[in-house]
C-alpha cells in the first residue's frame, strides 16, 4: 500500500501540467471516429503508411517530413530544416492537442487539399507511433 | 488489518509531496522580471521558415502579411484570434488592422530594395541551389539569423 502511494507521488512528481501522449491523442481521435461509425475498427498504421505517401497534388507528407519520418525533414518551399515527426525519434511530438490539430489543420489543407478526418488523424499516428517510428 | 492512522500517513505522503511541488512549482514558474508571456512570434512564425527580425519590414507590410496568412505564398498558415493577436503586438500591429480582410499582396523581405542591394553579389543560382532552395531560407547562409544576426562575419554560401 506505501509502494501504491510512493508511485501515486512519482506520477505525480514527473507529469508535466499539459500531459498530451502520442497514444493520448490517438485514442481521442479513434474515440471520435467510433461515435461517427459504429463500424469503425481502431487506428491502422497501414492506412496511416498509405496516406502519409498519398499525393493528389503537388506534396505527400513525406516531401517536408521525408520518406522515414525519424529523420528530420525539409520545408518543400522555404528549405528549412523540420525536426523529426514521429514521436519515435522526436519526444516532442504530439505532446500538444491545440498544436497538433493546428498542423493537421494547415497540413491536411495543403497537402492533401481537404481536412483529415479523425479516423485519418488516428491511423497517421499509429503509422508513427509503428515499430519503425513510420519507415 | 489497517489502522486509520496508518491510511493517514499515507495520505499524508502524497499531499505534502504534493504541497511541495505545487509550491516549488509555482515559484520556479514566475521568476521575477521576465516575460511570462512566450514568445509567440517565434513559435508561430518561426516554424516554416527563419522568424524573419521584426526590424526588416514595415508595421505597414506586416500588417498586410498577418492580414494575409490564409493565403500565405501557397499554404495555410492562419492562425487563431488569440495567437495572430499577440503576434501583432510582437510585430507593432494593430489587431484589429491584422484580422481585417485586404487584396494586396503579401509583401516580401527579399524584395525589398535594401536586401537586392545587400546581397547583389550573390547570384540567382546560389538562392536556389539545392542546399539553399529560397531566398527567404536566410537560415542557409546566415547561422545566426533566427537571433536577428545577418553581419558579414557569419555569412557562408552553401555549397
Ligand atoms: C510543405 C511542408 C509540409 C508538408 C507537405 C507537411 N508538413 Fe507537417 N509540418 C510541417 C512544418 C513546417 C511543421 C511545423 C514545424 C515543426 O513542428 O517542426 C509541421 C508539423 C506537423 C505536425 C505537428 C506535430 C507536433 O506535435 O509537433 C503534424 C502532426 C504534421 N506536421 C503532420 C503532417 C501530415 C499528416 C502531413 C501530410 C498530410 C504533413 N504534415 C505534410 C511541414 C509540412
Ligand atoms: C505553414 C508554413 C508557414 C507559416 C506557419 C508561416 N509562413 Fe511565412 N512563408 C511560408 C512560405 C512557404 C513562404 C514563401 C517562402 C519562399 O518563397 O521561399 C513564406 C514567406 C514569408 C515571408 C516572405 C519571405 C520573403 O521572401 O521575403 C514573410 C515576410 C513571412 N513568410 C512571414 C510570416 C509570418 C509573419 C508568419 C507568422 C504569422 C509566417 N510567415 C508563418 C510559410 C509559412
Ligand atoms: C545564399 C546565401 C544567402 C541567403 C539565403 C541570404 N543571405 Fe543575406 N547575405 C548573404 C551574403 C553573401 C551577404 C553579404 C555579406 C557581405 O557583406 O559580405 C549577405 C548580407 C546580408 C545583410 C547585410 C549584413 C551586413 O551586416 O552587412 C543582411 C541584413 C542580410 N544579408 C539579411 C538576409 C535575410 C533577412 C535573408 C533571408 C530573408 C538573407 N539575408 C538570405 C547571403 C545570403
Amino acid at each position: 500500500m506505501s509502494r501504491k502511494a510512493l508511485v501515486a507521488a512519482t506520477v505525480l512528481l514527473a507529469v508535466p501540467a499539459s500531459a498530451d501522449t502520442p497514444e493520448s491523442l490517438m485514442r481521442g481521435y479513434a474515440e471520435q471516429a467510433r461515435t461517427t461509425s459504429a463500424s469503425y475498427a481502431g487506428p491502422s498504421p497501414a492506412a496511416g503508411r498509405r496516406l502519409f505517401h498519398q499525393q493528389p497534388r503537388d506534396w505527400s507528407c513525406a516531401t517536408c517530413h521525408t520518406n522515414q519520418p525519424v529523420a528530420t525533414g525539409r520545408h518543400a518551399i522555404t528549405g528549412k530544416t523540420i525536426a523529426p515527426l514521429s514521436p519515435v525519434a522526436n519526444p516532442e511530438r504530439f505532446r500538444d492537442a491545440a498544436k497538433v490539430e493546428k498542423w493537421f489543420k494547415r497540413n491536411c489543407t495543403d497537402t492533401l487539399g481537404r481536412l483529415c478526418t479523425s479516423a485519418e488523424k488516428a491511423d497517421l499516428i499509429s503509422f508513427l507511433l509503428s515499430a519503425q517510428g513510420g519507415t | 488489518m489497517r489502522t486509520r492512522s496508518g491510511i493517514c500517513r499515507i495520505d499524508c505522503i502524497v499531499w505534502s509531496l504534493a504541497a511541495v511541488f505545487l509550491a516549488h512549482a509555482a515559484v520556479a514558474a514566475v521568476p521575477p522580471n521576465q516575460a511570462i508571456e512566450p514568445d509567440a512570434y517565434a513559435e508561430e512564425c518561426g516554424a516554416c521558415h527563419t522568424a524573419y527580425p521584426a526590424r526588416l519590414l514595415r508595421p505597414a507590410d506586416w500588417a498586410v502579411v498577418l492580414a494575409t496568412l490564409d493565403r500565405h505564398f501557397g499554404v495555410d498558415a492562419s492562425l487563431d484570434a488569440t495567437a495572430l493577436a499577440a503576434v501583432a503586438r510582437q510585430l507593432d500591429v494593430d489587431p484589429a488592422v491584422a484580422s481585417a480582410a485586404t487584396t494586396k499582396a503579401t509583401p516580401r523581405i527579399t524584395q525589398q530594395g535594401w536586401f537586392r542591394e545587400e546581397h547583389d553579389e550573390v547570384s540567382a543560382q546560389q538562392f536556389r541551389s539545392p542546399a539553399v532552395r529560397s531566398a527567404a531560407n536566410c537560415n542557409a547562409c546566415h547561422a545566426g539569423a533566427d537571433r536577428g544576426q545577418f553581419d558579414e562575419h557569419s555569412v557562408r554560401i552553401p555549397r
